[in-house]
């Protein structure tokens, strides 16, 4: 373990390139423990592709990532270690279609702790599938019984499964109604401050970008622009990044959050 | 470890326990078998002094609290866990669904059993409903010829047709060899060697030829049928078709069809070729039959009759074949496990179809003294 101060994760001089597209060149991140980061970013600027890398499932072409003072390499060892205190909530929750639920949840915790006994893994699984916001009628349905939204929530139980320390989440609001939009923000927010996580979140959605995120990065020119609070993010000058939160929706997004807060 | 390293009285007041250690996902086992047969009066657990906590660790915690008999607000904890165990306390005591009643072994196995029965006539009346649909649709191109798509019928009959051609030709040369061997052990005791080679292409005219193409098309064809048509249901590219006004039976159903209705007697005529062709081989490096006397023979004894028997039974094969992958494409529900039986039912129905048509149309043949 590292000490607390250090980042949870520290990216540096990361390149990515498909063929002659170089999509991260000389990209530099740092996310703080115990903060929720927001990454946005233009269609095509490599969000995804950057949680990717972090997450080592594109190995980067160039540069170093560390995760909880823990240098990426392909050494397997680390590389389930690095599984074990990371959850990933992917777009649409990427449950395994012929599970139902429960079984969802269950895969990481047997694949990691097999030595749970049946009776303490029923209990965690119905702990982690209730602090996701789920009904417990819920666990011993098929994904594709589920709405889009609690597919996205059976996702996030199945991403806490492990209590990572870190937490990825691509794009997690997308495709919800508003409503649902904004529960499934609180409950990240609840999470995050109960269970002490760290969060890395791509998102498009300026409302959770307002709502619940400390700091935002945004990515563009194939590395981070600018990275900060909102207030000194919004006022960062870019003409991209200005467009981004100074148009309509960020207006509105802004006003919806300062209304809350009066 | 031992209870006492999670567990242990505090040395100055009864009835208050110290709970240590690492209470992880990591060590979860270990403390619940530690602290399995533990039992004592306990009013308070402090557990100030745990190292470290997540959600796993809390709820055993609270799973040996209630064990235990302690109220859960009789559990002191450092202000860094109180968030934490706050939440899950709350996931905790909610009220459980009630359990679902669960049927017996036997009850299950019969119920099995009833929906695989239902299950097979629903098949059935689909497939029915199918076949009715797509010969409406299909006399509607034919009617009016421009309506076909052309380059969707060649491409079909390239996949179908043409790329199976070499695989067809070389397993219908094994199975005509390997019954011209058959055939010459056993005539051979009877002097009737000769024989053989009424025998293999009797068999490949009437049976082998367009049975064995089927066979091979129900494989690889309608599976291939059933995991296009069920790949494009599942991304909804069948509902997208139909909101712009295209008919999938038309686009996907008919097409396919028409390839497979040229194609598949196509194959059995080459089929046939190489069957015959096998056992002319075996029968000349085995028996010393030289092809000009295989071939003399079989102009003398076999009828044209015996080959259009046989090859009547393609177009029949073809409609099976083609209706039952597509149908099953249509049946496909959203998950990649439905995709995968979808094409697992495609061919044991298309399979078990053209051999059970084959067993009736042998009899109907024998009858009629065709």
């Amino acid at each position: 373990m590292s000490a607390p101060g250090e980042p949870a994760i520290r990216v540096r001089g990361l390149r990515t390139q498909f063929g002659p597209q170089v999509v991260h060149d000389a990209l530099d991140l740092d996310v703080a423990r115990g903060e929720i980061l927001g990454v946005v970013g233009g269609s095509g600027t490599g969000k995804s592709v950057l949680m990717r890398a972090i997450l080592n499932l594109r190995p980067p072409d160039a540069g170093t990532v560390e995760v909880l003072g823990q240098t990426i390499t392909n050494d397997a060892a680390a590389h389930v270690n690095l599984q074990r205190q990371t959850g990933v909530l992917f777009q649409d929750g990427a449950l395994f279609s012929s599970l139902t639920v429960a079984e969802n949840v269950a895969v990481p915790l047997k694949a990691h702790h097999p030595e749970i006994t049946a009776e303490l893994l029923a209990a965690l699984i119905q702990l982690k599938i209730r602090l996701a916001g789920l009904p417990d009628s819920a666990a011993t349905k098929l994904p594709s019984e589920l709405s889009g939204g609690m597919r996205k929530r059976a996702g996030l139980a199945r991403a806490l499964a492990l209590d990572p320390a870190l937490l990825f989440l691509d794009e997690p609001t997308a495709g919800l109604d508003p409503i649902g939009a904004a529960q499934f923000d609180q409950l990240l927010k609840t999470l995050k401050e109960s269970l002490g996580l760290t969060v890395f979140l791509i998102t498009h959605d300026l409302d959770t970008l307002y709502a619940i995120c400390d700091r935002v990065a945004v990515l563009g020119r194939q590395r981070i622009l600018t990275i900060g609070p909102l207030a000194e993010v919004e006022r960062f000058d870019d003409p991209w990044v200005h467009d981004y939160f100074h148009g309509p929706r960020a207006r509105a997004a802004r006003q919806s959050v300062h209304d809350r807060s009066t | 470890m031992n209870q006492a390293s999670w567990l242990r009285p505090a040395a100055e007041a009864p009835g208050r326990y110290l709970v240590s250690g690492d209470w992880r996902l990591g060590n979860l086992a270990e403390i619940r078998g530690g602290l399995a047969d533990f039992a004592a009066q306990v009013d308070t657990l402090d557990a100030a002094d745990i190292e470290a906590l997540d959600s796993a660790g809390a709820l055993l915690l609270l799973m040996t609290a209630e064990r235990l008999g302690v109220p859960p607000e009789q559990i002191m904890l450092r202000a860094e866990h109180t968030a934490l165990y706050a939440a899950v306390r709350d996931a905790r005591s909610t009220e459980p669904a009630p359990p679902q009643a669960d049927a017996g072994a036997l009850t299950r196995f019969l119920a099995h059993i009833g929906r695989a029965v239902a299950g097979i006539a629903d098949d059935l009346r689909q497939l029915l409903g199918f076949l009715g649909l797509t010969v409406v649709r299909l006399g509607a191109c034919l009617v009016r010829p421009r309506r076909i798509p052309v380059t969707s019928v060649v491409h079909h009959m390239e996949q179908t047709g043409l790329d199976a051609l070499p695989l067809v030709c070389l397993l219908s040369f094994l199975v005509g060899a390997v019954i011209t061997f058959l055939g010459a052990t056993v005539l051979a005791d009877f002097g009737a060697e000769l024989y053989v080679i009424d025998l293999t292409s009797y068999a490949f005219m009437r049976e082998f030829g367009v049975i064995l193409t089927a066979i091979l098309l129900a494989g690889r064809t309608a599976s291939a049928f059933t995991a296009q048509i069920g790949t494009m249901k599942s991304r909804e590219e069948i509902d997208a078709m139909r909101t712009l006004g295209l008919d999938p039976v038309d686009l996907l159903v008919v097409p396919r069809l028409l390839a497979l209705l040229v194609m598949l007697p196509l194959l059995s005529v080459a089929a046939t070729l190489s069957g015959i062709g096998g056992g002319m081989a075996v029968a000349w490096l085995t028996l010393n039959i030289v092809p000009e006397l295989f071939i003399n023979h079989l102009y003398e004894t076999i009828e044209l009759r015996h080959y259009l028997v046989g090859l009547g039974k393609a177009p029949i094969f073809a409609l099976v074949i083609a209706l039952v992958g597509c149908l099953e494409g249509f049946k496909v529900a959203g998950t990649a496990q439905s995709v995968g039986e979808r094409t697992t039912s495609a061919v044991v129905q298309a399979i078990t179809l053209v051999i059970l048509i084959d067993a009736f149309a042998a009899l109907f043949f024998m009858e009629m003294g065709w």
